[in-house]
């Protein structure tokens, strides 16, 4: 499989880049010599074969359901670029 | 009076407890060669030596005390990785300008706890993705290693090249490391270092910098393969901050050193002599075979047939927990803010500036191959030939092989900004190609100088373990360090 510039700069969208006509371009052809290295996954033979989903095969740990942490907002806030009062502050999003 | 920063961690260990020397000694003997070589080597993007000269005084307040921990005044570099509290701690990324946690990592803390004295932050590839050291965001690292009668500036290896730089360089006694795809151990390997990955689920990582989470572990650079031995158990615990960690008691790793591999079973994998590998890996791969058989090892031939579809499949699986990793770096909550027209183009704007080439091709990838469409195409069927590589290991430890030994990389380090490598990311890519199938596999692996080449410059080899036993590991890379000796670059920074 391969990409095209339009579906470059729909994954450049989807993933909240900013790219340049020219930018889009290099990209293409990167993403291109990419796929094209791992095109080669095609040829195994994985029928039947469970992906992995746990590195370590074992239960997953869960705690108590109880506060353990927390009351630490302006912890939170203080590396924001931008905060009021314990709020992040973000430009305007509802008209 | 000997150079302080010539001592090992075990030595210095030694001399701090008989009370020879002092931790403000060392410490200022490094804080001194790091003014000198930094601006040189640029392993350090961020030196504190105010914070370094009081946890120096305080460890030899305890020393005097007979409180003295596991590290007790050793000084310590750290991978900017590592959450550090208050302190400079970026990935080396652009995007995360200014950050400074209120956390410190369960790994750095272990290391305070133990009377570790931190001498500052290190260099390495932005947000862990490279195999040069080159993508960091402030600039590339100078490898201590040139090759004979050359001036020509190679690079460190990444993604811990600042780590591996500055352990080669003597800028501090140890460092602490990750490695998601080989960034420790190949590194390792361009230093004449000794750095291990442990098992996936060893070291915690809660409070590093997530780059793949299925993927990433801490682990230790280091000038010996004892003193790899001594940071590994202080950096490893069960920590319940992160599910992924282990409930197994850590090891003392350091009483492995020395012990006999008589009997020992090495498995040699067949599909490690790639096409087109020089020569020259190939001897030091047959050299460490003969040293082992010398020991009293059985070396045995073993098959580990998917192994070439490691990378291609890391390829797709790092790429695509980064994608979703990284989506947090947005410009609201932390780091750098472009301001935009709107909140998306602010978005797009930030994430445009802050991250480089290297990290958003990786994220475009990721975005790719998750995308609707495709998931199935790629992400599934690079997770079921993932469990096919980690089955290939496990048939041959159930076979009855103890460890397994290969080249550690296909070369020796290489120029800074080589236009070879520049033009192609495959290429680039392929320096893992020995690493990678052991984080896939979530295996434990320790990178061992085994010689130099005809250039001169140092070459490495790989152990890889069963999962947790690290103890392994150490024993046999301490037999190839005997036979091969150490290696340390002539000064000329």
């Amino acid at each position: 499989m391969s990409v095209d510039l339009a579906t470059v700069k729909r994954v450049a969208r989807l993933a909240r880049i900013a790219v340049s006509d020219q930018e889009a371009e290099r990209m293409t052809s990167e993403i291109n010599g990419i796929l094209g290295f791992v095109e080669q996954l095609s040829e195994v033979n994985v029928d039947g074969v469970e992906p992995m989903t746990s590195v370590m095969p074992m239960t997953m740990k869960k705690r108590e359901d109880v506060v353990a942490d927390g009351d630490k907002a302006a912890d939170i806030v203080a590396n924001a670029p931008n905060s009021d009062r314990n709020f992040f502050v973000v430009p305007k999003v509802v008209e | 009076m000997t150079d302080l920063t010539s001592l090992t961690i075990a030595e210095a260990r030694a001399k701090l407890s008989d009370k020879e020397i002092t931790a403000v000694e060392l410490t200022d003997a490094y804080l001194a060669a790091i003014e000198a070589a930094n601006e040189t080597i640029n392993a350090y993007i961020a030196v504190t030596p105010d914070k370094a000269r009081e946890m120096a005084k305080a460890s030899d307040a305890r020393i005097g005390a007979g409180k003295a921990g596991a590290l007790e005044g050793i000084p310590l570099g750290i991978k900017d990785l590592f959450g550090t509290q208050g302190l400079h701690t970026q990935a080396c990324s652009h995007i995360l300008d200014g950050f400074r946690p209120h956390y410190e990592s369960t790994v750095t803390q272990n290391l305070w706890n133990d009377g570790a004295v931190m001498l500052g932050k290190l260099n390495m590839d932005e947000f862990a993705m490279g195999s040069s050291n080159e993508t960091s965001y402030y600039g590339p690292v100078k490898n201590p290693w040139r090759a004979k009668e050359s001036n020509l500036d190679l690079v460190p290896g990444g993604s811990s090249g600042g780590s591996a730089a500055a352990v080669a360089a003597r800028l501090c006694a140890g460092a602490t490391a990750t490695d998601t795809g080989g960034s420790i151990r190949q590194p390792a390997a361009f230093t004449g270092t000794v750095g291990i990955k442990p098992t996936y689920g060893r070291c915690s990582r809660w409070g590093v910098i997530a780059f793949a989470s299925s993927l990433d572990q801490a682990g230790p650079i280091a000038r010996d393969v004892r003193d790899a031995a001594i940071l590994l158990k202080s950096m490893a615990s069960v920590d319940p901050k992160d599910t992924t960690s282990v409930d197994l008691p850590v090891p003392d790793y350091e009483a492995a050193i020395g012990q006999s591999i008589k009997g020992m079973r090495i498995g040699i994998p067949k599909e490690y002599r790639v096409e087109g590998m020089p020569e020259e890996i190939e001897a030091l791969w047959q050299q460490g075979v003969a040293w082992l058989k010398d020991a009293g090892a059985e070396i045995v031939d073993i098959s580990l047939p998917h192994t070439k579809y490691a990378l291609p499949a890391y390829y797709i699986v790092a790429p695509a927990e980064a994608s979703s990793n990284l989506a947090r770096y947005d410009g609201v909550r932390y780091g750098l803010r472009v301001d935009g027209k709107d909140i998306v183009d602010m978005y797009e704007k930030t994430r445009a500036a802050g991250f480089g080439q290297e990290v958003k091709r990786r994220i475009m990838i990721g975005t790719y191959v998750l995308s609707a469409g495709y998931y199935d195409a790629y992400y599934l069927r690079a997770q079921k030939v993932r469990t096919l590589i980690k089955r290939d290991f496990e048939l041959a430890f159930h076979a009855g092989v103890d460890a397994i030994l290969t080249p550690a990389t296909p070369s020796s380090a290489f120029g800074i900004a080589d236009e070879d490598l520049a033009s192609d990311p495959v290429k680039m890519y392929l320096n893992d190609i020995f690493t990678v199938t052991v984080n896939m596999a979530g295996l434990p692996g320790i990178a061992v100088p085994g010689g130099l080449d005809h250039k001169g410059l140092p070459l490495g080899l790989q152990l890889i373990g069963k999962p947790f036993d690290e103890e392994t590991l150490f024993k046999t890379a301490h037999v190839i360090e005997q036979a091969a000796g150490r290696f340390t670059p002539s000064k000329w920074w």
